[in-house]
């Protein structure tokens, strides 16, 4: 396997989402290509960064403000378009 | 901590592929039926359900936070007075988050007239997301940084990727949706969000690189 066949499985190495031949293929390149090995070790921790990086969580006041101005929308959505029966 | 991101992904992809027929009505489509026959408390529950995360992919999106606030206002409203619209043949989350990326879209558009934006927007050559730099980082590169320093590289790095790339990237990889409802919300193909998905994590690893690779004496990397 060449090293630009492994890049094109990556996503789906990552993911899980490989048949067993296909992924032994992979894990054998892995064994022996530093490079890909760690292309594929800093993706991994690419992805488990973002994933527990908690950016843009929203405040309590601000969720509440924004819960309470919702449902004032979509109440007065309902008084000003009743739907149909 | 593959094997764990094989596991969600295989769990999410299984709950998929399985026909809606041989489902019990989940406990979201019993609100989302609820709140179609008028029921605004069951409507508030999806509100309450699903308020951060629209929140964070909108944020994600615009970069911006008081648009983030109106996207959410608007994406919400926007689905209270579709409702019966609604087909109920995806999760109404799937359906929540196609009309949020659309009101966050149209609000970049507006903010960066001068700009492309779309989620068909493809990025320069096939070479772009190639690995260039190959150093391998520090067993736990988010201990080098205070929260705030980290915060701080994360935004700024993903903020870079094209808006098509970011947006997979975020539905994917950050919200946890799998392939498939990322390919229905976004109203992509599969190989289509494959490929971005592929290009924005090799892009952001790339990115990365400088922040999190091994020192090699020591000395100040940035």
């Amino acid at each position: 396997m060449k090293c630009s066949e492994f890049l094109n499985e990556l996503t789906n190495y990552l993911d899980g989402a490989l048949d067993a031949r296909t992924k032994t293929e992979l894990d054998d390149h892995l064994a022996w290509c530093h490079n890909c090995y760690v292309v594929c070790d800093t993706t991994r921790k690419t992805i488990e960064i973002y994933r527990n990086s908690e950016l843009y969580e929203l405040p309590d006041d601000l969720r509440t403000r924004l819960r309470t101005a919702i449902m004032s929308k979509c109440s007065g959505h309902k008084k000003a378009d009743p739907p149909s029966s | 901590m593959v094997r764990a991101v094989g596991k969600i992904c295989i769990k999410l992809r299984m709950s998929t592929i399985q026909p809606n027929i041989e489902q019990p009505v989940s406990e979201e489509m019993q609100l989302v039926r609820r709140a179609k026959r008028g029921d605004d408390h069951a409507f508030e529950e999806l509100v309450r359900r699903y308020d951060r995360n629209v929140f964070r992919i909108a944020q994600h999106i615009t970069q911006n936070r008081e648009d983030a606030e109106d996207v959410v206002q608007e994406a919400f409203l926007k689905a209270y007075s579709n409702l019966e619209k609604f087909q109920e043949q995806s999760k109404f989350y799937t359906w929540l988050v196609r009309i949020a990326v659309n009101e966050a879209l149209m609000k970049l558009r507006r903010r960066k007239p001068e700009r492309t934006v779309s989620l068909d927007e493809d990025v320069k050559t096939e070479d772009d997301s190639l690995p260039r730099e190959v150093a391998d980082w520090s067993p736990n590169p988010e201990q080098m940084y205070n929260q705030g320093e980290l915060r701080d590289i994360l935004t700024r790095t993903i903020q870079g990727l094209p808006a098509g790339f970011r947006t997979v990237f975020v539905l994917r990889d950050v919200e946890g949706l799998s392939t498939e409802e990322t390919a229905d919300a976004l109203e992509l193909s599969i190989p289509a969000v494959k490929s971005r998905l592929l290009r924005a994590r090799l892009q952001l690893r790339e990115r990365l690189n400088r922040f999190f690779q091994k020192k090699a004496s020591g000395d100040g990397d940035q």
